[in-house]
């Protein structure tokens, strides 16, 4: 494996981004967002080759969709999984691995994506409503992408409504079943950090080059904690480069991260 | 038995109060033309149950809504619906926000006349603490704490769908039907629009029938509507009308943009909307939308 001469830091976090998924095996990876999307394509395309994935439609493929435009038949159908199987064969079963990019996540991994400010009946900005993170959330692994990294996002208190299940003691309701709750990355332009910290605290494994522990807490609503070894982000491989160019080819991922920065080896 | 209505007879047919549940899921086959027979009656204080997409915009525009049960309201590539989100922040409208899951579970218990089904989903977030929902506790030996999901019962259900007859056999092609048998089934009338209606599904259309993707005895009265979609997806046959979304969400930033996406584009019947919005034949060739 070579280093690719040249890489923006977008293409770099899909690198470590597909990281997540390695070693899922025959699940379903689903990428919300550019970003993630191809880091799903690029970790069943290297490392993960049993994942299993949609066209965005109704059909599983074994070759990762191209984002943008393209030919409707283009994708080669292997399997079918519509919405109207979704909850069944993919979500309550557990055989989904989703990244997605909250709004707001707070120190529980818990995250917002229904609305900010206000209240229940009266937001002050309303989003999408919780989707279908309450059910990934308590069913099936989860990780998050976060191309802006900030107090905005990572904020100090709880999440204005918890939209999905996190790890806060005060809201494990008795006898629940919360046993499949299981937050694993969170890759954003500073640095990856994972849950491993204590009672499941979101901790720093990763910076990415250039970037301090100190400017990652300055960032973030909350304290963080740092793994024993605190890793550097590596470039991507020429081959890696290959995948998500040929994953991307109008180049939507130049719109990731504001003014779409150069990347940084080590 | 002829289920066959005319889009007057189907509007004549609801009632203020009523809930009603619409089929489809964000911008992806909306029974649109129902929805704008709607928009151009006096039906008021509707509880609203739905995937939403345009169509919960254009009803909460209208002041048609009392109450939003909804999994999502998004128009896809427009991720935010204008007209939704300006009902929510005015704090006009009663809601109860559910899990796209949790959806879908309460149209099966209404469907089998069950109370509530049970599920993992919506525990530990605020969807539960918002909804009032209430916990059951497993009588076996895993004593389990679970969300008791109430059913979903609709006086009305409404779907678009390819084909149907005037007995009320359907069929809906299209790689994805979504949880539409589901709205059929959790109502006590199911009304749908058709691209095509025919005398009879096997005389006409008989190697199709796995489209059927509901029983006609939850079918109860069938409305030809071509193109009865418009703005929304209508895969294979059309896709969305991107362009048009985007020109009904523009009106939102406008001073009276409503009334005037009224007045001018749903305007006064629907046998004129199709001119309205740019000819039948420049809808029918809108190409499908790609993931």
């Amino acid at each position: 494996m070579t280093t690719a001469p040249e890489f923006t830091l977008c293409e770099q976090l899909i690198v470590a981004a597909s990281e997540a998924w390695r070693g899922n095996g025959e699940l379903v990876a689903t990428g919300i967002g550019p970003a993630p999307r191809l880091a799903a394509g690029l970790a069943k395309l290297t490392h993960t080759p049993e994942l299993m994935m949609t066209d965005g439609e109704a059909y599983l493929v074994e070759d990762p969709v191209p984002l943008g435009p393209r030919g409707y038949d283009d994708r080669k159908a292997a399997g079918y999984l519509p919405f109207s199987r979704f909850f069944d064969a993919a979500v309550w079963s557990g055989k989904r691995h989703a990244m997605v990019t909250p709004s707001q996540i707070d120190r529980f991994g818990q995250t917002n994506i229904s609305y900010l400010g206000g209240s229940y009946d009266q937001p002050k900005v309303q989003m999408l409503g919780a989707r279908g993170f309450p059910g990934n959330s308590i069913c099936h692994i989860n990780s998050m992408f976060v191309p802006a990294h900030s107090k905005r996002v990572f904020v100090e208190g709880e999440v204005d409504m918890v939209s999905s299940v996190g790890y806060n003691p005060a809201r494990r309701t008795p006898g629940v079943n919360f046993s499949r709750v299981d937050l694993r990355l969170i890759v954003t332009d500073l640095c990856v950090m994972d849950f491993g910290g204590t009672d499941n605290a979101i901790r720093i494994v990763m910076l990415h080059p250039g970037v301090t522990f100190e400017q990652v807490q300055e960032a973030t609503g909350f304290a963080l904690e740092a793994a024993a070894e605190i890793k550097t982000t590596p470039a991507p491989t020429a081959e890696q480069l290959a995948i998500i160019a040929r994953l991307d080819p109008h180049g939507l991922r130049a719109g990731v991260l504001k003014d779409n920065p150069a990347g940084k080896r080590s | 038995m002829n289920k066959q209505l005319t889009i007057e007879e189907f509007v004549a047919s609801l009632k203020s109060g009523m809930t009603i549940g619409i089929a489809g899921w964000g911008p992806r086959r909306k029974p649109m033309a129902l929805i704008r027979a709607i928009l151009r009656s006096d039906l008021t204080d509707l509880t609203i149950v739905a995937y939403g997409g345009p169509e919960v915009g254009m009803l909460c525009a209208a002041g048609k809504v009392k109450k939003l049960i909804f999994g999502f309201v998004s128009m896809d590539a427009i991720p935010l619906e204008p007209y939704f989100r300006k009902a929510r922040e005015a704090g006009t409208l009663d809601i109860l926000e559910l899990d796209e899951g949790m959806l879908q579970w309460g149209l099966k218990a209404a469907a089998f006349h069950l109370p509530f089904l049970p599920t993992h989903v919506g525990l530990g977030t605020d969807v539960m603490t918002h909804g009032g929902f209430k916990t059951v506790q497993s009588p076996y030996d895993d004593g389990e704490v679970l969300l008791a999901m109430p059913a979903v019962k609709l006086d009305a259900a409404l779907l678009h769908v390819h084909r149907a007859d005037k007995l009320g056999n359907i069929q809906a092609l299209g790689p994805d039907t979504y949880y539409d048998e589901w709205f059929a089934r959790a109502a006590d009338k199911t009304f749908v629009s058709a691209e095509e209606v025919v005398e009879r599904m096997d005389h006409s259309y008989p190697d199709d029938a796995r489209a059927n993707i509901v029983e006609r005895c939850f079918i109860h009265g069938v409305v030809e509507a071509p193109l009865g979609a418009h703005p929304t997806s209508m895969p294979p046959s059309y896709g969305w009308d991107m362009k048009h979304l985007k020109s009904y969400a523009d009106s939102a930033r406008e001073d009276g943009g409503w009334d005037a996406y009224l007045a001018d584009t749903i305007g006064a019947d629907e046998a004129g909307y199709l001119g309205r919005v740019g000819g039948k034949d420049a809808v029918a060739a809108l190409p499908l939308p790609i993931f």
